[in-house]
């Protein structure tokens, strides 16, 4: 690890070809300080960020390529290299470890889209319809981020609570007053823990869909819709031209970012269901850690974990590069 | 000039500090050691109704251990959620306590980790010998034919709790001995909005204690002789089939009872809403819950014919927890000391009194203390009906897999979809492939 500090210094010695040829020893100092004062004070980042990020992501990497069971992890130097074996198990998807990983990616991936698009969907709407003054206003506001300011632990155990079969808030609601349900529905086990994991993650997370609108919103100058007004736009189209238009740029961060936090997201899975969750419900975070953590491999765990990685890379990637292509075309 | 240079040898510093440190963290794979002589950590299991009641428990206990041997007890009760997360994590790293609890059941599991130092011979002489414990008791310490990893500390057993008003109710004069009696009594009993029996039906380990005893009174083992799974033989099935059955056919357990997996069955239970809970070492839960001991009974769990003993009559899985010492402490004098301690006559009377479990160790079982009724039951089921679970190397993944089947199959009862011989064979068979291959 103290290598580190080597390559950081070196470069800035290196590439002052001037200091070398031209100046005398003070010059030189002079301008070596100049140049490798910055890099120096940026190395406790540097190193910061190399003990907390890249370290333990290449050694998740590793980790990956190793059999890695019960009996080698209390001296993981001697587990034995298992090439792309782990890899193999997790991809080949007519065996029931692969089958299974490919059944929590696609819940994973339909659970994230759905979630996302109400997020974005209720947060915009919520955003636009305060746009204008009345009053309450201030208290509304406050009022919807909420969700968003509850330490997540408590507030989805509340929900686990009213989603109880015999005792719970939302079967006494939808069965016992309002009797739209036959008999008492199961929300925390059978196909019904989708509706319970999506219905608490977009309570959870279109908060922040609104914040990030509302703040976008804030940008778009009065005079357009006064404009707009003028040349007789209803709302709606004024929606349509004016402000979907305007806030292009925080949508196509807010998106991203509800993304990855969604598709990633391990809290609510796991304190709904904990460390089983019901078939329809299986979300790929909490997949991978019972893959490694309560079957005990956790090289099949961390080679779930990589491919994770990279197809995430990839979509962010694929992302990034659609909308900036857009944005380089539009102007 | 000088606050630069400051700047910059205090970043350089910085930077080494941290990568030192980074490096610092290296496990040690030795074999333990006698570094520091004075002081244990000790990782206690929850046993009493809170963290907080077992700190009080086991505080004065380890005040009398330091007094007689100089040596200060760190205590820390981990709950069980995260007890087996923690010790995996102690056993990557090799930074763990020197003395813990485990679930015995997780025995042979760890024993394979290599964390858990063997019990040979001369480990066992230091603390009076293999003899001192029941035979029951070691058969859960870890695989057959080796060293055991860990000494038994204290024994469970499951046995039917009634709720005597309720049977009494019911015109019901005595608890049921088989099953076919505990389903007749827990129709009669299953009406108005109370049940006949609870079930933790999300609770993937209760799952697994259950269909283990039902196999066993079907003839049958989820493991064969060589260690290999078998989940899909025929009295298997029907063992699973039975269980989830008692909800789904007989319906005499609360469809609610499917989600259940944080002991509301025995908050319920206390509560009058079951008459009846199968259980291990209630005693002490229900009390702190508020229902007195004059409220219920204690019998033996039913067999399907007859009266509990060996083979197909087995009516109880071994429960219990074990002591084990990690391998890498730096205090193995201290830590067999520690256990010798725990095990001893006067403190298996007193934990095991605290706990209501039954003391391992064969002369303080034999104490005067243990012979009410409650406790006779749970000593008569561990002497004579209570078999070990798998002692197999896969125990964990086996308790995932087909406690998760079975869940799944109380969702498909609670949702009314029927249980048969083929649902139950599919879920046990897709469990049974995503056992580790050898």
């Amino acid at each position: 690890m103290t290598t580190t500090t080597a390559p950081a210094g070196g470069p800035a010695v290196d590439t002052s070809p001037s200091g070398a040829a031209a100046g005398g020893p003070r010059r030189r100092t002079g301008r070596l300080r100049r140049i490798g004062l910055p890099y120096l004070l940026l190395l406790p980042a540097l190193v910061l960020e190399l003990l907390v990020h890249l370290v333990p992501m290449v050694i998740g990497i590793v980790m990956s390529f190793k059999e890695l069971t019960q009996f080698y992890i209390r001296d993981w130097g001697t587990a034995p290299w298992s090439g792309l074996d782990n890899y193999k198990v997790s991809v080949d998807f007519d065996a029931p470890v692969g089958e299974a990983l490919l059944h929590s990616f696609l819940v994973t991936v339909g659970f994230t889209l759905l979630s996302v698009g109400l997020c974005w969907l209720i947060g915009t709407a919520a955003a636009v319809f305060m746009q204008d003054t009345f009053r309450g206003r201030g208290l509304l506001r406050a009022l919807f981020l909420v969700p968003y300011a509850l330490p997540v632990y408590a507030a989805v155990i509340t929900w686990v609570f009213m989603f109880q079969h015999d005792n719970g808030l939302v079967n006494h609601v939808l069965h016992d007053q309002l009797g739209l349900t036959d008999k008492p529905s199961f929300w925390l086990i059978g196909d019904n823990s989708f509706l319970a994991l999506l219905t608490v993650s977009v309570w959870k997370g279109w908060p922040f869909a609104f914040l990030i609108v509302m703040a976008g919103l804030q940008n778009i100058p009065k005079e357009l819709y006064e404009a707009a007004a003028l040349d007789g736009a209803g709302m709606w189209q004024q929606i349509r031209r004016i402000t979907l238009p305007s806030l292009r740029p925080v949508n196509q961060v807010l998106v991203l970012v509800l993304f990855l936090w969604t598709f990633n997201d391990f809290n609510t899975p796991y304190v709904l269901f904990g460390k089983s969750a019901p078939a329809a419900a299986d979300l790929i975070s909490v997949h991978i850690y019972q893959a490694s953590f309560v079957t005990w491999n956790f090289g099949t765990g961390s080679a779930m974990s990589v491919l994770l990685l990279l197809f995430l890379l990839l979509v962010t990637g694929g992302y990034l590069a659609l909308t900036s292509r857009g944005r380089r075309t539009a102007a | 000039m000088r606050s630069i240079r400051a700047a910059a040898t205090g970043a350089v510093i910085l930077s080494l500090a941290l990568a030192a440190s980074a490096c610092g963290g290296g496990s040690s794979t030795g074999g333990g050691s006698n570094d520091s002589p004075k002081t244990l950590t000790y990782w206690a299991s929850n046993q009493g109704a809170s963290i907080e009641v077992d700190k009080k428990v086991l505080k004065p206990e380890l005040d009398k251990f330091e007094k007689q041997t100089g040596i200060k007890v760190k205590l820390e009760v981990v709950p069980w959620s995260d007890l087996l997360n923690r010790i995996l994590t102690a056993t990557t790293s090799g930074q763990g306590p020197d003395v813990l609890n485990i679930g015995n059941t997780w025995s042979a599991s760890l024993q394979a980790t290599g964390a858990l130092l063997p019990w040979d011979a001369k480990n066992f002489d230091r603390i009076g010998g293999r003899d001192r414990f029941v035979d029951s008791a070691l058969a859960s310490t870890g695989v057959a034919g080796q060293d055991p990893a860990a000494v038994p500390l204290y024994s469970m057993a499951y046995a039917l709790y009634y709720n005597k008003k309720m049977f009494a109710d019911a015109g019901i004069t005595r608890p049921p001995a088989t099953w076919d009696e505990l389903v007749a009594d827990g129709k009669k009993l299953s009406k108005d909005g109370k049940w006949g029996l609870g079930a933790e039906g999300s609770n993937v380990s209760e799952n697994i204690h259950h269909v283990f005893v039902f196999a066993k009174q079907h003839g049958a083992d989820f493991f064969t002789a060589d260690g290999k799974p078998d989940f899909t033989a025929p009295g298997v099935v029907a063992a699973v089939q039975q269980y989830v059955g008692l909800m789904a056919k007989d319906k005499i357990i609360a469809p609610g009872n499917a989600e259940y997996a944080q002991n509301q069955s025995v908050s319920d239970f206390a509560k009058g809403k079951n008459a009846m809970l199968l259980w291990q070492s209630a005693s002490a839960n229900l009390k702190s819950q508020g229902m007195s001991e004059d409220d219920y009974g204690i019998a033996p769990v039913p067999v399907q014919s007859g009266t509990p003993g060996a083979g197909r009559n087995v009516n109880s899985m071994v429960a219990g927890i074990n002591l084990a010492v990690f391998k890498n402490t730096d205090n193995l004098d201290g830590a067999t000391e520690f256990v010798k301690f725990m095990t001893s006559d006067a403190e298996q009377k007193v934990l095991n009194t605290a706990y209501s479990t039954v003391p391992p160790v064969r002369t303080a079982q034999s104490d005067a203390a243990f012979s009410a009724p409650d406790t006779s039951v749970l000593k008569d089921t561990l002497a004579k009906s209570a078999a070990a679970l798998p002692q197999v190397t896969d125990e964990s993944q086996f308790e995932t897999a087909v406690g998760t089947a079975v869940k799944e199959l109380f969702a498909d009862a609670a949702a009314g979809r029927p249980v048969t011989a083929e649902s139950v064979k599919a879920k046990l068979a897709k469990a049974q492939q995503q056992m580790p291959k050898k």
